[in-house]
Formats: C-alpha cells, structure tokens, sequence
C-alpha cells in the first residue's frame, strides 16, 4: 500500500511538472508576447508594465526563462493579476474554498443521487420506469452546463422567484445578521448553484453505475447469494452494488474534469465567487496571467482528485487492501 | 491478412467479411433509439446544409433595431427577434451548419493528430513512448476547457478557422491513448511478425495491419468527439472567446442574450434546444457503436 | 417412508434467439433421507440445469415446464411462492458449486459470506452468526479458522475456498446438499480430502447429498446410487454396485471404458464418439443413436422408455427387449458418416 501510494505520488508530481511545462508553453506560443494586450492598455500603470516583465523576462534567453518561470512556479509564485491588483496566489485562494464547497456538494450528491437512480432501474430492469430513466440520464448527461444553468437560472430566479439570483451571501444584509440567519443566508445562496451542479453531473453517475451493476449481475457470486436465500434487494444492494461501486470510485477521479467546468459556467451564471469567475472574468479584462493560474490550480485539483479516487479504490477492494 | 483472414474464417465461416463501417451501421440499425437519433441527427444536417433555402430572412440582416428588437416568439418570428433585430429563427439554422461544421473538421484534426501521436508512440516504444505518454498524462489532467482559455485568452483575435484548429489540437488525448494500445497489442501479434519475416515494409504493415483494427476506436471516438465539440465550442462563444461576432452559432446566439436572460428567454431557450438535440443524438449513435463494436 | 426429494416428469427449457433448448426433458427420480444420490453425464447433459431447477434458479429465457413437479418434505418446489421457497435455499436445501473461487463474492471476508446465511435463516446478530461461521469452518477441517474466516477469497487456496462454500452449504445443517462437480477444479490430493470431507459430514449430519459428476470415479467413492443423463433425459438408474458390474444403457458401458483404469497401461482412453446433440434438436427415436454400436431400425423409429432390467435397475435403451443384438457391435454411425466431431 506505502509503496503504491509513494508511487502513485511520484507519478502526480510529474504530471503536475508537465502541466507547468506546458503552462509555460502556452504563454509562449502566443502571438508575439500574451500581454501585448495589457501593453497597450492605458489603464495598466508603468509599474505594472514593468513588474510584468521582469516575472517574464522576455527579453531573456527562452531555455533560462523557463527554469526562472518553473523555479517560480515551485515557490508557489503564480504572477500578478493586475485586474485585481492582487498577487494570483492570492486571488484564486480567495476564491478556492467557494469552488471546492460546489464541486464537493455536487460530488457527493450527484454519486448518492446517481447510485440510487441506478439501483432503481436495476431492480426494475427493462420495465417503462427503467427506459424513462435511461432517457432523463441521457439528456441529463448530453446538457451542456451553462445552457442547463440559464434556464435554472431563469425559472428560480425570474419565473418562479424563490432563490436569490446569485452570489454567496446577500450583498446588503449579510453584514447586519446574526450568526444563524448569516448561515441560512449562506445556505439560501448555495442550494440552486450546487443543485444544477449536482443534477448536471447525475446522469453520468447512473449511466456509470446502471451499466456496471448490470455488468456483475451475470457473476457465480450473485447466484450463490441468491442460493442462499437472499432477497433480490439484499442480493442487489449488498452482493452487487458493493462489487458495482468499484468502477464508480474510478469515476470520480475521471469526473473532476467535468466537475471543474461545469463550476466554472455556474460560477459565472450564478455570480457564485468562486474560482472559475475569477478566471472567466479574467478573460473580459485579458489577465492573462489570472488565466494561466487557472490552468495550473485547475490541473492540481484533477491530479489530486484522481489521485484521491485511486487511493479510495485501494482502500475499497480487498485485493488491493494491503498490497 | 493471413492472421485476420483465419480469424474471422473461424468465427463467421458463411458470412463474408464486411467493412467496419458496414458492421457498425447494420448493428446500430437494429435498435429502435439509434433508428430515431439516426433520423433526427439528419434533419437537423439537411437543415444546416439546406440553410439558405429554408431560413425566413438573413441572419445578419437588422431590419429595424428599434421597432423590431427583442421581440418574443410571433407567427413572423417563430423564435422572436434579438436585441439587433434578427431573427433569432434563421439565425438557429445557420448556426447548425457553423456547429456541425466545425464541430466535424475539429474532429479531424483531433483524429490526425490523435491516430499519428498514439501510433507514433506505441510503434517506438521505449523511451520516446514513456515521455510521450507522461505528456499525454499531463494533457489529460488540464480540463478541456481550461486549457482553451489558456490558449485562446492569449489571442487578441481569431477566425472561426483558428477556433477549429485549436479545438481540434486540445481534443486528441483520450484516442491517442487508445490508438498506442493498439499498436502496442499488435506489434507482437504472431500475423505482423509474421508480415515481418515475409520482408513486408514497416509502413505497409501499419497501414494494412493496423488501420483495420483502429477504425472501431476511432469511428466511436468521432461521433463522441462531434458532440463534445460543439458543446465546448457553444461554452466558448458563451463565454465570448468562441465564434467571432455577428457570426451565428448556436454558443453565439445565447450569447447575445445572456445579458437579458429574463426577458429574452427565447433566445437561450431554442438554440440550446436544437444543441441538446444534436449532442443527444450524438451521444447515442457514439455509444450504440461501441456497443456493437465491443459485442463483435 | 416417503422420499425427501421426488422429481416427476421435471422440463426445463429455454427459448432462445436459436429455438427451444429442451435441456431438461421429462426427468424423474427420487432421493431418500441421508441418501447419497449421483448424477453422472457428459457436459451438456442437463445434470446442472436439474440441479438449478430443484432450487429454482433457472434465470429467463429458461423456465421450468407447467406439469412438472419436485416434492421435497411435503412441498411442490414448482409452484411454491417465491418467499417461501427463499426459506428453503441455504436453509433446507443449498449447493455447492464447481468453481469456488468466482462463487465467492470478492469483496466480503468469507466468514462474512458464511455468517450471512445463519443471519438469514436463523436470524442471528451479527456476532453469533459470526461465530458460529468460524465452527462451521472447523468443521470442514479449515486450518486456523478464527483468522482464515477474517480474511478474503482471494488469500485462501483453492482447498480452502472450497472448504468456505461447503461450510457456507452446511451451516443451516440442511436437509439437502447438491454438490456440483464439486472438486473439478482442484488438485488431485485435495480432491480426495474434500470428497471424503463431504462423505464424513453426511455421515454426521444426516444429510442427503445430490452429488453432480461426469467423473464416474467420484461417483464410486461417494454415492449408493446412481443416475446417469444424457440429452436432457434419465438413461440409466441403478445401484453402484450394479451399474459397475451389469451397467446396461450403451452410453453408461462407454463411460465406463472411458474412465482411466490405474494401473492399467493403457494405448487410449475409449472415447465415445462423437458429442451430445444439440439441445434445441434432439434427435427422433432414441437420442443416443448415433453414437451407439447397437443402434438399428428400432431405436430409429422409436424414442425408447424407461425400461425395468434388473432389480431397483431402469435403462432407456431397447436393448431390453433384444437383448441379442448386443452380440453385434458395429461402428457408430458418427463414425460412419463423420456426423459431429469423432
């Protein structure tokens, strides 16, 4: 398990160098330098201009830039967003705690949600509520995630006015309240944001989870449960679902990529001030290094997610356990 | 194909040996959902492609900006009007032949360059394949959509061929991966060797041993590719980094109305919908293949 | 004393894309109480589907036939309700199966997947059944079975995964046991020791044992009776004793001459020719035909019955009836005309 792990870990931290690698690619395979456009914008002081580059050090050899860029990197020095007048760091750790309590609510809830969805159109296998399912976890899973998140936005908000239009507190009244009416608040603000997030990622948990319990249906072991007197449900719930669930733990990890995205949009639509509107407003003001601070924190967050998703898999699976 | 010629022989001694293609249609033919998504998925290309006999006006044109904007859906404007006065209808149908079509030429990029990295790599193994592939780990691990941000940001401006292109350059990681585990299977199967020690050239036994056997992957990996492109392109233009303006895509339209998402629902509500459609259908022609593919 | 388990005129088929699989086609026997029973057959024969059916684990397309009935302790398993017939599995009626390596479920601890049954049936906690998983375990001779039952399938060999499904059959001291090819899968050696495992525990616990077989040898060491299948019927029922020494049925003599005699230096195993027909397409007359040295106009005609040729002894062939014939052996049709694969 230790020597799994450490290799496991090993293997993150090169990805993670990669990234850097390619970050550093990005910036320079764009049209004469990324930060033309903040070179020519009339309200970027002369200061900045200059701090710019010197972190850049355009005018420096490429192969000695990018070991200043990597060596930057690895202090945790991610530049300077001038449209916040803030260091990167400091910006998106800001806005971090927000994006990682939506995708964490939306995690959990869209797997619980998801597993239970499946476990219903598996007990009722091929019957009208299965099929009707399939196709609610079909469109579900084809939605795209800012489109979905207009039309909640439209008909809770607008339609039938019975959440806040956006934000994570009231921008008003949140300083005056007392402690729990700031949590309701809190809470009132985060409930149509995490459920979008959480309903647009259901459908490719059910999928997941519907065709992998009907995956071990077929093993001698569910038969030699049902032979020894077992419910169809007990066989169901217990005999197949906690083999079933293997394969969905290796989902999470695939699924922080989508998660992330799809934060970014509800972020945006909600004004929920998270990380991904920090980033998408960064591309109006062209804060270039805003942006690529996005890209890196981004990329960690699925590394460590599916770094995450592997060790619970190992934790899960007695064959794994104690290797 | 002396290896594959067998292999069938043994499997299918009557039946003579069809073309992938010919496979995965007939079986995706058999089940009712993909006979449906089938025909949806065509009317909605004919309608791009048919776009200027069938659009009621000119997307680009503003007829009136003021008396004819924003105007909700009527019998003159099924889908209404937008804050420019255009109408949002023919503007739905020229932004499904934009869609589509750069959602299929991103895919051919994406194939390209997905079938020559994964074919490159698992064909030299060793070294070059191990750096390749923690490359394309740490591709991986970039979202999508992030890493197009990063790249597109970066641009002051872009036409809709570089949107293409750059779509196309962030959308070949997961085939390639495959791709390379193909040609790694296949490098030692017995019938290359044996293709080998018969003086076959390298590049005729990629080309006539490992096509064959790719074209399942990739057919699967286009049609799911189409979908994704275009829902990331429709997420791009949202964002407003996508299809230049007064372009008409399905992203573009939404766009225009997102700053009145309350009063101009109509125009967030009907593009999506013809998007939604379009993915839907995608996605179950995508999956009905692997199906019949993987029960092969 | 009425029997324990009495089959009559049991069906099982399956409608399938190619057409009706009769698998089970018209079987009856009986076992008595502490009766060790075997069923012997090539693959394909239908001894497992008769197992399955007597639990009634027989998943669609399959079914068994309206008509066909299995009494076991005053109750018609066919028409019994679903419920009642969950009581019965694991509790008075259970089974062991050939590969126990997949029958156990990966991810429970065994004596987890030995306890669920006494938790079940005995509506035991969770602790008591546990306890009483790890005796059971003892009882099948498991080394070290307090440690042994905490742990997982995939860290015991293959003995001892077979010793957790025999504990996991026996704990509710059934009435019943099936045991399907029950050592197939294992070594030599450890052959031997489960199968006198499963002799001694009959023994102590009084339980009538279904033993499913086409290893004739197993069938020697362990059973008093004997059934032997083929193409979904009864072809020969008879005493061990007798069926060794005056076996009848052409089939039951082939299987005999192809069991490996030690000590014998033999050139070839007698292999009967030919394989069993396929289930959707039996053939008319009698469905050994063939592959039978005898076969002649009669069998071609007519699907033979059950006939009496011995005390206690039943035998599906004519040969009954023109007991000369068996003085003419010629090749097999099979032979002749390259039906199947020789």
């Amino acid at each position: 398990m230790l020597r799994y792990l450490s290799r496991r870990l090993a293997q993150a931290a090169v990805i993670v160098a990669f990234v850097a690698a390619i970050s550093f690619a990005l910036i320079h395979l764009a049209p004469g330098d990324p930060f033309s456009a903040i070179m020519d914008n009339p309200n970027v002081s002369e200061t900045v201009r200059q701090t710019l580059r010197a972190q850049y050090g355009f005018d420096r050899p490429l192969p000695e830039q990018f070991v200043r860029y990597i060596g930057r990197l690895a202090h945790g020095d991610l530049g300077w967003s001038f449209s916040h007048d803030r260091t990167v760091v400091e910006v998106l750790g800001s806005a971090l705690p927000n994006t990682l309590l939506l995708m964490g609510v939306a995690l959990i809830g869209s797997f619980a949600l998801g597993i239970f969805v499946a476990l219903v159109q598996v007990a009722r296998r091929e019957s009208v509520t299965d099929h009707a399912l399939s196709g609610v976890t079909l469109v579900l899973f084809s939605m795209p995630d800012f489109w979905f998140a207009i039309l909640v936005l439209l008909v809770f908000t607008y339609w039938i006015p019975i959440f806040p239009v956006g934000g994570a507190v009231d921008p008003v009244t949140h300083e005056y309240m007392t402690l729990g009416a700031r949590i309701a608040d809190r809470l009132r603000h985060l409930v149509l944001p995490a459920l979008t997030l959480t309903v647009l990622a259901v459908g490719t948990v059910a999928r997941y989870q519907r065709a992998a319990l009907i995956d071990v249906l077929p093993a001698d072991y569910i038969r030699t449960a049902r032979l020894k007197g077992l419910t169809e449900r007990d066989i169901l719930r217990r005999h197949a679902l906690r083999n079933a669930l293997l394969p969905v733990i290796s989902l999470i990890g695939l699924s922080f990529p989508a998660l992330l995205t799809g934060a970014f949009f509800i972020e945006k639509i909600f004004a929920w001030p998270g990380m991904g509107l920090a980033v998408v407003n960064a591309i109006g003001t062209r804060d270039y290094p805003l942006v690529v601070g996005g890209v890196i924190i981004g990329s960690i967050m699925v590394t460590l997610g599916s770094l995450l998703a592997d060790m619970l898999y190992a934790w899960a699976d007695p064959r794994l356990r104690g290797h | 194909m002396p290896g594959q010629i067998q292999d069938s022989a043994a499997t299918e001694p009557v039946r003579r040996r069809e073309s992938a293609f010919a496979i995965g249609l007939r079986q995706i033919l058999r089940k009712r959902s993909s006979r449906i998504a089938l025909v949806i998925l065509a009317t909605i290309v004919l309608v791009g492609a048919l776009a200027p006999l069938i659009a009621p006006y000119d997307p680009a044109a503003q007829p009136d900006i003021v008396a004819l904007k924003n105007l909700p859906p009527s019998l003159a404007h099924p889908f209404g009007t937008d804050p420019y006065s255009r109408d949002v209808l023919s503007r739905v149908i020229y932004g499904a032949r934009l869609s589509l079509t750069i959602g299929l030429l991103a895919t051919w990029v994406s194939l390209t360059l997905g079938v020559f990295y994964g074919a490159v790599a698992g064909y030299a193994g060793g070294l070059v394949d191990g750096v390749m592939m923690r490359l394309l780990d740490a591709l991986l691990a970039i979202p999508r959509l992030l890493l197009l941000l990063g790249i597109l940001v970066a641009w002051p401006q872009f036409s809709v061929g570089a949107l293409i292109l750059f779509l196309g350059l962030t959308g070949w990681f997961g085939l390639s991966r495959i791709v390379r585990g193909q040609v790694l299977a296949l490098k030692h199967a017995e019938f290359v060797t044996a293709a080998h020690a018969l003086g076959a050239s390298q590049w005729r036994i990629l080309v006539r041993h490992l096509l064959p056997n790719l074209i399942s992957p990739i057919v699967v990996a286009a049609t799911l590719g189409v979908a994704h492109v275009i829902v990331l392109e429709a997420g791009l233009s949202y964002l407003g980094i996508g299809v230049p303006p007064p372009l008409a895509s399905w992203g573009n339209i939404i766009q225009d109305g997102s700053d009145q998402v309350a009063t101009l629902w109509w125009m967030s509500l009907f593009p999506g919908l013809f998007m939604v459609l379009t993915v839907m259908t995608l996605n179950v022609l995508g999956e009905a293949l692997r199906d019949a593919y993987d029960r092969r | 004393m009425a029997p324990l388990l009495s089959i009559r005129d049991l069906k099982t088929y399956f409608y399938t894309e190619a057409g009706v699989a009769r698998s089970v086609d018209g079987v009856s026997f009986d076992i008595g109480q502490g009766e060790t029973v075997g069923i012997v057959g090539e693959s394909g024969c239908g001894k497992s589907v008769t197992a399955l059916s007597i639990l009634r684990l027989i998943q669609p397309p399959g079914r068994i036939e309206p008509g066909s009935r299995i009494e076991f302790e005053g109750k018609d398993l066919v028409t019994l309700g679903d419920e009642e017939m969950r009581h019965i599995r694991g509790n008075r009626i259970s089974m062991i199966f050939q590969e126990p390596m997949s029958a156990l479920n990966p991810v429970f601890s065994v004596g987890d997947q030995v306890a669920e049954v006494a938790r079940i049936h005995a509506g035991l906690s969770k602790r008591k059944a546990f306890d009483r998983a790890v005796e059971t375990l003892a009882l099948t001779g498991m080394p070290a079975p307090e440690e042994r039952a905490k742990q997982y399938p995939h860290q015991l060999s293959g003995g001892m995964r077979q010793r957790v499904l025999i504990a996991m059959a026996l704990i509710m001291k059934p009435a019943l046991v099936i045991a399907d090819e029950p050592t197939t899968a294992l070594d030599v050696t450890i052959q031997a020791q489960i199968l006198d495992l499963l002799v001694h525990l009959q023994k102590e616990f009084g339980t009538s044992i279904l033993m499913i077989t086409h290893d004739l040898g197993v069938i020697a060491e362990t059973t008093s009776r004997v059934i032997v299948m083929y193409a979904g019927e009864v072809v020969e029922e008879a005493s061990v004793d007798e069926l060794f020494a005056h076996p009848h049925h052409p089939y039951t003599e082939g299987l005999i001459h192809s069991m490996p005699h030690i000590g014998h230096d033999q050139e070839r195993l007698n292999v009967i020719p030919g394989t069993v027909p396929a289930p959707t397409n039996w053939p008319h007359g009698c469905r050994f035909r063939e592959r039978c040295p005898y076969s002649w106009d009669l069998p071609e005609r007519e699907h033979p019955p059950l006939y009496d040729v011995g005390v206690n002894h039943t035998s599906r062939c004519h040969l009954a009836i023109e007991p000369e014939r068996r003085n003419q052996p010629h090749p097999p049709l099979v032979v002749v005309e390259g039906v199947g694969a020789a």
